[in-house]
């Protein structure tokens, strides 16, 4: 649904998003983790064709986002930051004119109006003016106007900033609910809403992205794991896993599934596995001393570097620390 | 194409219905305008034209159309709504001239009002029609022009007040092109005086009033309509609204 190939942004000779590439699949939720200025904003504002990509492809619904911007720009309902709403309208009249932005037809808005309002349960508040709701509901009133349409691809950016505790936990479950019928790419720098909310976790940092993974699993290598990256010959995968598995300091270990290690492993015929880690309990030489000791050969032992662990001290852990 | 810039006029209309902002320009525009008309034609043996009320108009419209599209797109650059706008399926072309005619049916509505004079005319004397006519045209055409200055000068930065002034700024500058002009000579003098937005401003001299003399607006005060005056208009039209496209473009290639 969501396909960017080595798209990079610069704002003159300054770069926001270097070489990013990622795809989001039909029904997945991700959420795009990064600290503030890391680039997410830049990178939503690309995928919604509201700024050009400086370098690289991005296609939103089959739909090249600069040389199909209109036809992509249909299938994408998008709730930017900053919450734009028009003041002076009032709830149904805004949405009835984002309909039409949309070029959405009478019936079709009619149609909508009533379910969506529903959804984000804005009922007693659609003939109020916008400019009149507290910040949680005109939160809702934008959720409103991005699924207004129907689009396939829904894109937030950090949509509970900025709102109060409670509205946040209702907000949190409206946005779940909404993974089920759309695709959808939501930013945040809180990791327990990422988490909470996503079966998927990009996380960005200085324009590239550092982490592609299962929230579980970031939240693995953030209980101060260390993660290494290794190369085995002559051996059966099954074996080595449960080998690695046993010793102590080890928490999983497991096949490397990043496609490019996976190609380059097969071409030169090796196993590519990944480990985490109970850190500075000397992970690697047992590691290299459990294949040697088992007869298998070692062709790489690569501790990767904890430039994740250094974001994620950037990034909000803790809830009440937002809240 | 149309029913976008259909969507994006109609909301805009509705906005200035429903802001005092219409209401407060069409009081003053027929207040000014009404002064200029008083006092071109009270007098014993003047003329019954609606010269005064054009040279009026003609002043009062520089400050008048920026004021009236200043908010168009500075504002929704500061609430934010662009992004909505240009995320959604919709040209900056589109939004543009959507926005442009909501100001221009505004502008029309007003004109419409200050046919109350012409009315008078009527009733208390024998007007010619004529230049009542080609004035009313060349109105509706100096408007295009002075609102699409005001459209461009709107979307150059998110405050109003700056839309206002650069818009005033550059009507004003266009108006009072003949004070260099009459300084210079040869083609010089004849490119300058084919910039001239509006009339050379004597307004205050009530034997003229202006907008008589030199300008793309002096012909249809006379009740000549010239091709290359409409030309004029229509292109300055045009091009202002060209130059506002640009502008939102390399906003996003920012």
């Amino acid at each position: 649904m969501i396909k960017l190939e080595h798209m990079s942004k610069n704002f003159g000779p300054y770069p926001a998003v270097i070489d990013v590439s990622f795809e989001v699949l039909k029904g997945e939720i991700v959420g795009f983790l990064g600290p503030n200025g890391a680039g997410k904003t830049t990178t939503m504002r690309v995928l919604t064709g509201f700024t050009p990509p400086s370098e690289g492809e991005v296609t939103v619904a089959g739909y090249n986002i600069e040389t199909h911007s209109l036809d992509a720009r249909r299938h994408i309902g998008y709730l930017p930051e900053s919450v734009p709403l028009y003041l002076d309208m009032t709830v149904t009249d805004y949405l009835t004119y984002m309909g039409r932005i949309r070029g959405m037809n009478t019936a079709w808005i009619n149609e909508r109006l009533e379910r969506v309002i529903d959804v984000v349960k804005l009922g007693d508040y659609r003939n109020t003016l916008v400019g009149r709701l507290s910040k949680g509901y005109r939160q809702r009133t934008g959720i409103a106007q991005a699924i207004l349409h129907n689009p396939d691809v829904l894109i937030m950016d950090e949509p509970t900033i900025g709102i109060d505790p409670i509205q946040v936990v209702e907000t949190r479950e409206l946005i779940s609910e909404l993974g089920s019928e759309h695709t959808l790419l939501l930013s945040s720098h809180i990791l327990p809403e990422v988490s909470m909310i996503c079966q998927r976790v990009l996380v960005i940092n200085d324009g590239r992205i550092v982490a592609d993974d299962k929230p579980s699993a970031l939240s693995s290598r953030l209980l101060h794991a260390e993660r290494i990256e290794l190369g085995v010959r002559d051996a059966e995968t099954r074996q080595v896993i449960n080998a690695l598995r046993n010793l102590g300091m080890v928490i999983d270990a497991r096949t490397d599934s990043r496609a490019e290690n996976q190609q380059r492993a097969e071409a030169e015929g090796r196993l590519a596995l990944l480990v985490d880690a109970r850190p500075n309990q000397g992970a690697s030489e047992e590691i290299a001393k459990t294949i040697v000791d088992n007869g298998w050969g070692l062709t790489t032992l690569n501790p990767l570097p904890l430039t994740l662990e250094e974001i994620f001290l950037q990034l909000t852990t803790e809830e009440e620390l937002e809240s | 194409m149309l029913t976008n810039i259909g969507v994006i006029a109609g909301k805009e209309i509705r906005t200035y219905f429903a802001s005092p902002m219409a209401y407060v320009v069409a009081a003053a525009f027929l207040a000014i305008t009404g002064f200029f008309f008083v006092a071109s034609v009270s007098d014993a043996f003047s003329e019954a034209s609606i010269r005064g009320f054009l040279a009026g108009a003609v002043f009062f419209m520089i400050f008048m159309s920026p004021a009236l599209t200043m908010r168009l797109i500075a504002e929704e650059q500061k609430l934010g709504t662009l992004e909505l706008l240009f995320t959604s399926p919709i040209r900056e072309t589109e939004v543009v001239i959507g926005k442009f005619l909501s100001a221009f049916v505004i502008l029309i509505v007003m004109f419409a009002l200050s046919l109350f004079f012409v009315l008078l005319l009527y009733i208390y004397g024998v007007p010619d029609s004529g230049p009542i006519l080609s004035g009313y045209l060349g109105l509706i055409l100096y408007g295009a022009a002075t609102l699409a200055v005001g459209i461009f000068a709107s979307a150059l930065s998110s405050n109003q007040i700056v839309g206002l002034v650069v818009g005033a700024g550059i009507l004003t500058a266009l108006t009072l092109i003949d004070l260099i002009s009459e300084r210079v000579t040869g083609t010089a003098q004849e490119v300058l005086n084919g910039f001239q937005l509006g009339a050379s401003f004597t307004v205050f001299d009530l034997d003229s009033f202006g907008v008589a003399q030199g300008g793309h607006f002096a012909d249809f005060a006379r009740g000549i309509i010239s091709l290359g005056d409409i030309a004029y208009y229509l292109s300055l039209t045009g091009v202002f609204l060209i130059l506002t496209v640009v502008v939102l473009e390399a906003r996003r290639l920012r």
